[in-house]
C-alpha cells in the first residue's frame, strides 16, 4: 500500500515537473524564436530612450560578418520604432520592426505565425503585417489601410499609409497587441534613415548553449556596440527558468514531506509486529548498530521501491507527452495573455531523475531513523516475553 | 571444568507495591558436558534464571561468570558480542525469521560473526543434517512443522560454536513424537559432542532425560541432583 503511495506521488511530482519544465520551455523559445533572437546588437545609447537617431550606420555589412561565425545561423537588421497606428476607428501604440523579410525568416519564425493573408510575398506598395488582436483592437482586416504616424532622424513628424497584407497570431497577446512588421526600404524612406544603417541586429545561434560565445566574440570585435543575450535583454524569462527548476523541487520535496509520514507509520508498524524477531536477533548477538541498519535500509528499500516505480511511471507519462499535446485551449486566452502556449509538451531533464531518486533515498533514511530509534529500545528478554 | 559460575544471584522486581524476589540469592555451577534440566512450577523463576545466565537480563546483585567473565560486568556492546560467540539460544516459540529459508537462519548467526561464506555453507549443511532437515535446507519455516522448525532452532544455536545452550522450554509447543526427536538429538549432541545443554522445562519427559534436575521455587534453589 505505502509502496503505492509512493509510486504514485512521485510519478505525479515527476510529470508536473515535466509539465512545468516543457511550459517554461516553450515560453522562453517563443521569446527566443518569435520576439529576441538570442543575441542583439544596439548602439550602446538606442535602448536608453529608443531614440531612433542612436542606430548603427554601417549594419548591414555587420550584419554579414557575424553571420560569417561557425554557430550563428542567421542575422537581421532591424529598423525599429515605437510609434502610433491609426485606423479609421482608432489608435493604438506599436512597436514598428522594418525588416528585410527574407533574412528575417533566418531569425524569427513569424512567417508562421501568420492566420491570415501572406508574408510580404505581393509586390504591393507599403504592406504592413499585424497580430489578431491588434487587428481586433483597431476593426481592420486584410486589405485594410492603416497610418503609421511617427518621427523621422531630423525629428520632424511624419506619417505613411500601409495595407494590412497579413494577420499573425503568435498566442502571446502581449506581443500581438503591440507589434507590427513592414519592409525596411518603406520605412526607411520614411524616416529618411541612411542606407545600410539600421537599429538592431537579431542574431540567431544553432544552439542555446553557444550563446555565450558569440556573444563574447561579436563584443569582442565590435566594441563601440552593445551586444546583449536575451538572457540579459529579458531577464525575466530566465528568472522564469531558475524558478520552474526551484518549484519543481520544491513541489517534489512537498510530496515526498507528505509521503515521509507514511513511511514512518508503515516502518512503525513493521518495527511493533516485528518485536519478538527483533528481540531474538539482539539475544543471539546482533548489536544495535546492526539492527538500527537493518531497518534504515528496509525503509530505504521500501521508499526506493516505490520511488523507483514512481519515476518509471512518470517517465513514461512526460515521454508521451513529449510529442503528444496537452490542450489547455479552454482557458486559452488566460494563457495567451501571460505569453504562454495554450498546449504544452512535457520536458523531462535527466538530472530530475537522478535528483528525485537521491531525494527518495534521503527520505527513506530521514524516514527510517524514528522507526530504528524505536526498535533499538527493545530489551530482549521483554521481547522474547511478548506473544 | 567449570563452563558456569553462579553467585549469589539476585533478581528482584519492584512493582508499585510489592517486591517480587524473581530469583532469590541461587549459588552454582555448570561442568562442561552437562544436560541439565531446571524445573520448577510456573512462575517459579526459571525463565528469569535463565535470562541471566544468557546476558538477556541484567540481575539485581550477584555473579554470572562464564569461563573466568564475569559476564555482566562487560559493556553493553561487548556483552551482545559476548553473547554472538559464547552462548547458544533455544526459545520456546522457535523464533525463526520467517522470510529465510532454514539453510538461511542457520547460515545467518555465522555470518554475524563473519565467518566465511564456504565455512558457512558447510557447517549449515553438516547441523541440519545432525538435525535429521538434510532434506529440508531450502524449506521456509511456514513449510516446516513445530518439531522441525524447532531443530532448526537447535541448528542455529550450533552454529555459533557456543559453549553451552540455553533452551528455555524447548518442548513446550511439540507433539510427543517431535519432543521425543528433539530430546534424541540434544542428548546425542550433547554424548557425542560434549555440548552442554541447560534447558528449563516442566515436561516429565525431558525430566526423565536430564542428568542433572535443578529444582527451582520462588527464586530459589531447592533441589540439585545429578544421576
Amino acid at each position: 500500500m505505502i509502496i503505492t503511495a509512493i509510486a504514485l506521488g512521485i510519478c505525479a511530482g515527476v510529470f508536473s515537473s515535466a509539465f512545468y519544465k516543457g511550459m517554461a520551455n516553450q515560453r522562453i523559445e517563443k521569446v527566443i524564436k518569435t520576439e529576441l533572437s538570442h543575441i542583439q546588437v544596439h548602439d550602446p545609447k538606442y535602448r536608453q530612450a529608443n531614440d531612433i537617431t542612436k542606430f548603427i550606420p554601417d549594419a548591414t555589412s555587420l550584419a554579414a560578418t557575424i553571420g560569417r561565425d561557425e554557430f550563428v545561423e542567421g542575422v537581421s537588421n532591424r529598423i525599429t520604432i515605437f510609434s502610433m497606428i491609426a485606423s479609421a476607428e482608432t489608435a493604438s501604440g506599436v512597436k514598428i520592426s522594418g525588416i528585410d523579410p527574407n533574412t528575417e525568416k533566418q531569425v524569427s519564425n513569424l512567417y508562421n505565425k501568420l492566420v491570415e493573408g501572406n508574408y510580404f510575398e505581393e509586390e504591393r506598395r507599403n504592406p504592413v503585417l499585424l497580430g489578431r488582436k491588434l487587428a481586433d483592437k483597431l476593426k481592420v482586416k486584410i486589405g485594410s489601410k492603416v497610418v503609421l504616424t511617427l518621427q523621422d532622424i531630423d525629428n520632424n513628424i511624419t506619417a505613411g499609409a500601409f495595407r494590412i497584407i497579413g494577420i499573425f497570431d503568435t498566442e502571446n497577446n502581449i506581443f500581438d497587441e503591440s507589434n507590427v512588421f513592414v519592409r525596411d526600404s518603406d520605412i526607411r524612406k520614411l524616416i529618411n534613415l541612411p542606407a545600410n544603417a539600421g537599429h538592431e541586429l537579431a542574431i540567431l545561434v544553432d544552439d542555446n548553449e553557444n550563446v555565450p560565445a558569440v556573444q563574447s566574440r561579436v563584443k569582442e570585435e565590435f566594441k563601440n556596440l552593445e551586444v546583449l543575450s536575451w538572457t540579459e535583454l529579458s531577464p525575466e524569462m530566465s528568472y522564469l527558468n531558475e524558478a520552474m527548476d526551484l518549484f519543481m523541487y520544491i513541489f517534489i520535496i512537498i510530496i515526498l514531506f507528505a509521503l515521509l509520514f507514511g513511511i514512518i507509520n508503515t516502518m512503525l508498524m513493521v518495527v511493533l509486529e516485528r518485536v519478538k524477531e527483533i528481540g531474538m536477533l539482539m539475544a543471539i548477538g546482533m548489536n544495535k548498530f546492526r539492527v538500527f541498519m537493518m531497518i534504515v535500509l528496509e525503509t530505504v528499500l521500501l521508499s526506493l521501491t516505490g520511488g523507483l516505480l514512481g519515476i518509471l511511471l512518470g517517465t513514461l507519462v512526460s515521454k508521451y507527452f513529449e510529442t503528444h499535446k496537452i490542450d489547455l485551449s479552454i482557458w486559452g486566452e488566460v494563457y495567451s495573455d501571460l505569453g504562454y502556449d495554450p498546449y504544452v509538451y512535457t520536458s523531462l531533464q535527466p538530472s530530475l531523475l537522478v535528483n528525485v531518486t537521491i531525494l527518495v533515498i534521503l527520505t527513506g533514511i530521514l524516514a527510517s531513523l524514528y522507526p530504528a530509534y524505536k526498535a533499538l529500545k527493545n530489551d530482549p528478554a521483554d521481547a522474547l516475553r511478548t506473544e | 571444568m567449570h563452563v558456569i559460575e553462579i553467585k549469589d544471584l539476585f533478581k528482584i522486581y519492584n512493582g508499585s507495591h510489592v517486591e517480587v524476589r524473581a530469583v532469590n540469592g541461587i549459588d552454582l555451577s555448570v561442568e562442561e558436558g552437562e544436560f541439565t534440566a531446571i524445573v520448577g512450577p510456573s512462575g517459579s523463576g526459571k525463565t528469569t534464571f535463565l535470562n541471566l545466565l544468557g546476558g538477556l537480563d541484567r540481575p539485581t546483585s550477584g555473579e554470572v561468570i562464564v569461563d573466568g567473565i564475569n559476564i555482566w560486568n562487560l559493556r553493553s556492546r561487548k556483552l551482545i558480542d559476548f553473547r554472538l560467540r559464547n552462548i547458544g539460544f533455544v526459545f520456546q516459540a522457535y523464533n525463526l525469521i520467517p522470510v529465510l529459508t532454514a539453510k538461511e537462519n542457520v547460515e545467518f548467526i555465522m555470518q554475524l560473526q563473519g565467518r566465511s561464506k564456504q565455512e558457512r555453507e558447510t557447517r549449515t549443511r553438516e547441523l541440519l543434517q545432525q538435525v535429521g532437515l538434510g532434506d529440508r535446507l531450502d524449506s521456509r519455516p511456514a513449510k516446516l512443522s513445530g518439531g522441525q522448525q524447532q531443530r532448526v532452532a537447535v541448528a542455529r544455536a550450533l552454529a555459533s560454536k557456543p559453549k553451552f545452550i540455553l533452551a528455555d522450554e524447548p518442548t513446550a509447543n511439540l507433539d510427543s513424537k517431535s519432543t521425543e526427536t528433539l530430546l534424541d538429538i540434544m542428548e546425542k549432541l550433547n554424548k557425542e559432542e560434549k555440548i552442554t545443554f541447560i534447558f528449563s522445562t516442566h515436561d516429565a519427559r525431558v525430566v526423565r532425560k536430564a542428568r542433572r534436575i535443578i529444582t527451582i521455587e520462588d527464586g530459589k534453589v531447592l533441589s540439585d541432583e545429578t544421576r
